[in-house]
């Protein structure tokens, strides 16, 4: 990791630099008071991965009080990009890293499964801006989504089998389509500084 | 279209030998039949004329001497024109079965090849039976009625969201690229003929401008045959999304290329300021047609917002918006493709919101068909026009002129990559670049430009025509027949054929939020941050004016997860509702295995159906089959959601009103203070498996007041949750205040709520059996593109 991290690093030391937002990394209410993310139904979700400690890689668990620029860097390095140069299996490892992220993001108590109640509070936040009707709709949606990755991957159970959640493994297989490592990433290394307020937008 | 052509080919196959063989005899002896009566049309002269003779002769006949009264009589010129249209419309259809019948055939040549040789056979036929051979391939017909359904289903049915991420490499490839082309091919022709002084003196006249619009009549790839080809191919989608994409867009590119050299060859020189004249005008061309088409676009959402009440014309406001559209933008020479596709495009999302599931299926197959019949036809007439057209060759002009085409497209695709790579991050492989460049093929629109020069000005029109169609006939057999078995061996990524399930949309839509918030928090205003903000005014603003109703507030995943439900109910009617299950879910797994065991378990509720006594069960069971309803075995399993939601869409709208509405009286409850208590009714109340069956068909049938109602699950997250039954109550109440609110329009007053549901429902049966008439649209997962997904 620490190849990536000098990789994404040198931006950001040139931007930290030019644009002065050296305190903007700090605590939750700091991201929090981002007016832009005023918008996003996940705003919760995102602002808790930046504290969360699993995606720092460094194998803990819980959640920091307080983050540094390193640990900013890690969480962003996850929307990282392969070029042309990069090989299948280094495709592979940025597949698994950022199917990882999404996982934690789910799995809010850490015990290696999503389980029903919290793939509902996953579809809930995603409609949460749509009003009531979203409620009972979420129900019904991550019910059904829930029945189609126990479908997929363990076909027969019997009737008194209980699905405990989705592990790793059928988060992975359900989202094979989807490819992951081109689809999550952002441009951030070509990012035009002149563009970029570090968040504190008056908008 | 291919879709058409998979529908057959089972039913072809499954035939014996001399059965086709038989066919395939009928089909020819029609083909000689129509062939005659096509040449001998091509004369009406000679027709017109007897008829009018023979007109004069009994009106002087009348006079002098009376003839007998003609009990039977052949007056061909009367009905000559719709006669000929038909015919050949016939003919390119029976065409089309014939191939399919020919498994081996159809599986190495693509479709257009053969209609080609068809149409070569056909004219040949007229040729010899000394007819002279119609000018089929007229450009005016060309554009204003073969062109437009071809287009109109493309551009509807467009991938929006592969094309918009694409949307930069679309555009280079279309402008860059083709300018590139004509530039290139013009140039060197014109060096080729200078150089060719002492050999053939036609070549000498060829003055710089006459190549440079020959050039861009070429160099143009051809959207029909694009779309002939790669459908057959299967190729994954971005590289489908590119050249067909491309193919589209270049159209203002050679419009105005085209209008450029054809007005200024007779004068003979293109200054700058013409050069800077022609930039503008080409900026004027395709945003102007981009912005007739969504006018009209957004005209048609307006207009599909009213019509719930006359949903049997809502399909005719789709097509002839469109050609409006598309007739508009010609008139001012804009970019008549351009308008259409913006059309399409701006309009779908709109429209299927409002129009009848009915209306959608029938929007679907008219396109289908007619795109399918006009590609059928131009691929035949291009034959036709083959045998028929003024042909002069010269066999240098020709081969360098199909040489060059191929040399500057390798060229012009790689030299683009190069650069576009810089800025993309799915980078283009080598692989890609040689599918882009290799399904650069030429078509009809080529042909009829060229069609369209005049002699008088174009003296080489002959010449020019011969090498365009050489350029075609060598891009579509060469390049069509070997483009598969190259696919094949490059192993080059095919279409997923994999069903968009719903947890992808769910993560779909999540990354899009995600992405957009990890924006946010760079203060980059990237790709995602003004997707986002794209849809959040058109969430805001747009939908509320032009969808109709409830569904203008309904979010993406929600729209998406209704269209899923309706799916699995009809696909559950056409599996028959028996015995078999549908193949999608070959599980066993069901709701009760992943419900957390801490609730109460749904099994008492579920169990419910054993205790009834025999006789009750087979009748109800009979009840429930003959009402897509599933029986007993398989009411475990994923469906038991869209079994209580109306697979009709009135009914499958007021249920989501009512659904709304037992929401908002929850809501309402909950506010109310707490002392209300609840009391808990058992779950097989009368009042709830009314409510329930209420929206079912045959509902009359049932006595809503016995015990042995069968219990339909709804909500197996709460299956005995005090509040769904108490809203129940709330919510027959309420009915019965409510004056025409929930009411489905019955004439009677509110008070007889039972009733007019049951009268309801009986009607509502019949609309249900016709709806199941029709075997419904196939899975066709482009068009569940939400707009902007």
């Amino acid at each position: 990791m620490g190849a990536s991290q000098a990789r994404t690093e040198h931006p950001y030391q040139d931007l930290m630099d030019k644009t002065g937002c050296n305190d903007m990394f700090g605590s939750k209410e700091d991201l929090a008071s981002i007016p832009a993310l005023d918008n996003n139904p996940l705003r919760k979700q995102i602002i808790t991965a930046f504290f969360d400690k699993r995606n720092q890689h460094e194998n803990q668990v819980g959640f920091f009080e307080e983050i540094g620029f390193e640990q900013f860097v890690m969480v962003m390095s996850h929307f990282r990009a392969p070029t042309l140069k990069t090989s299948e299996e280094e495709r592979e490892v940025m597949r698994k890293e950022k199917l990882r992220f999404l996982f934690n993001m789910h799995d809010t108590d850490n015990d290696g499964t999503i389980t029903l109640e919290e793939y509902r509070k996953v579809v809930e936040e995603l409609l949460s801006k749509s009003g009531a009707l979203g409620l009972e709709a979420a129900k019904a949606i991550a019910d059904a989504a829930m029945l189609e990755v126990a479908s997929t991957n363990v076909p027969h159970m019997a009737p008194d089998d209980f699905y405990e959640g989705i592990t790793f493994e059928h988060f992975e297989q359900i989202l094979k389509g989807l490819e992951m490592e081109t689809r999550m990433h952002i441009r951030f290394l070509d990012v035009d500084t002149t563009t970029m307020r570090c968040g504190k937008t008056t908008s | 279209m291919p879709t058409g052509s998979g529908w057959l080919s089972p039913a072809g196959s499954g035939r014996s030998l001399p059965g086709r063989g038989l066919l395939l005899l009928t089909v020819l002896v029609l083909l000689e039949g129509t062939v005659f009566r096509l040449g001998a049309a091509s004369t009406p002269d000679v027709s017109g004329h007897d008829t009018k003779d023979h007109h004069k002769a009994t009106a002087i006949g009348h006079n002098s001497t009376k003839k007998a009264f003609p009990v039977l009589d052949l007056d061909y010129g009367h009905i000559q024109t719709p006669f000929e249209i038909s015919l050949w419309v016939l003919l390119a259809s029976l065409m089309k079965l014939g191939f399919h019948l020919i498994p081996r055939l159809s599986g190495i040549v693509p479709e257009s090849c053969l209609l080609i040789v068809v149409g070569l056979l056909v004219g040949g036929l007229i040729k010899i039976a000394g007819e002279k051979v119609p000018p089929v391939l007229d450009s005016r017909l060309f554009f204003l009625c073969l062109l437009p359904p071809i287009i109109l289903d493309a551009g509807y049915f467009l991938p929006i969201r592969p094309f918009m991420e694409n949307l930069g490499t679309i555009l280079i490839f279309a402008v860059v690229g083709t300018l590139w082309n004509a530039f290139f091919i013009g140039g060197l022709l014109y060096a080729v003929c200078q150089i060719q002084t002492g050999n053939s003196s036609e070549l000498n006249g060829l003055g710089l401008l006459p190549c440079l619009l020959f050039g861009s009549i070429i160099s143009a790839v051809d959207p029909v045959a694009v779309l002939a080809v790669f459908e057959e191919i299967h190729i994954n989608e971005l590289l489908h999304i590119l050249v067909f994409g491309e193919s589209l867009l270049n159209d203002a590119v050679t419009v105005v290329l085209y209008h450029l050299f054809e007005e200024y060859s007779g004068v003979g020189t293109v200054t700058v300021m013409d050069g800077f004249l022609g930039i503008i005008s080409f900026l004027v061309v395709a945003l102007g047609g981009v912005l007739v088409g969504a006018i009209y676009g957004i005209l048609a959402a307006f207009t599909s917002r009213f019509t719930s009440h006359t949903r049997v014309i809502e399909p005719l406001f789709v097509f002839v918006y469109s050609y409006i559209a598309y007739l508009s933008a010609e008139m001012f020479h804009l970019s008549g493709i351009m308008a259409l596709i913006a059309c399409g495009a701006v309009m779908r999302p709109y429209v299927e919101a409002n129009i009848s599931h009915k209306s959608h299926t029938t929007i679907k197959y008219f396109l289908k068909m007619w795109s399918s019949v006009s590609e059928t036809l131009i691929f035949i007439f291009l034959g036709v026009a083959t045998v028929d057209g003024p042909h002069f060759w010269n066999w240098t002009f020709v081969t360098v002129t199909v040489i060059l085409c191929l040399v500057a497209r390798v060229i012009g695709v790689v030299g683009l990559t190069y650069i576009i790579n810089k800025f993309r991050i799915v980078k283009l492989t080598t692989k890609d670049q040689f599918i882009i460049a290799y399904g650069g093929l030429r078509g009809a629109i080529a042909f009829s430009l060229g069609f369209l020069l005049k002699e008088d000005h174009f003296p080489e029109r002959n010449m020019f025509l011969t090498a365009i169609i050489t350029v075609i006939f060598f891009t579509v057999f060469v390049q069509g027949m070997t483009i598969k078995p190259l696919v094949e061996l490059l192993a080059v990524k095919k279409k997923q054929e994999a069903k968009r399930s719903i947890n992808e949309e769910i993560h779909t839509q999540f990354l899009d939020h995600l992405l957009t918030g990890i924006e946010d928090i760079c203060g980059h205003y990237g790709h995602h941050h003004w997707k986002d903000k794209l849809n959040r005014f058109n969430k805001k603003y747009v939908k509320k004016c032009l969808i109709a109703g409830e569904r203008s507030k309904e979010p993406q995943l929600i729209a998406f997860y209704h269209k899923m439900e309706m799916k699995q109910a009809i696909q559950l009617v056409e599996s028959g509702g028996g015995v078999k299950m549908p193949s999608a879910m070959p599980s066993t797994v069901s709701m009760q295995n992943i419900q957390p065991k801490k609730l109460p378990p749904p099994k008492t509720v579920e169990r419910a159906l054993p205790q009834l006594p025999k006789g009750r069960e087979e009748e109800i069971r009979k009840i429930l089959r003959s009402n897509l309803q599933r029986t007993r075995q398989r009411l475990h399993s994923y469906n038991r959601h869209t079994l209580v939601a109306d697979p009709y869409e009135d009914g499958f709208d007021k249920f989501i009103l009512k659904k709304q509405k037992i929401i908002e009286l929850e809501n309402k409850i909950k506010e109310m203070n707490n002392y209300l208590t609840v009391p808990a009714a058992p779950t097989d109340s009368p009042t709830m498996s009314r409510a329930r069956l209420a929206s079912d068909p045959q509902a009359f049938s049932v006595k809503p007041d016995s015990d042995s109602v069968p219990i339909i699950q709804v909500d197996l997250a709460s299956p005995q949750s005090p509040d769904t039954v108490n809203v129940m109550d709330e919510f027959r109440r309420a009915d019965q205040e409510e004056n025409q609110g929930l009411m489905m329009r019955c004439p009677r007053g509110p008070s007889e709520p039972k009733k007019s549901e049951d009268t309801e429902g009986a009607r509502d049966q019949q609309k249900l059996m016709r709806c199941l008439s029709d075997p419904g649209p196939s899975a066709d997962e482009d068009e569940d593109e939400p707009f902007l997904p």
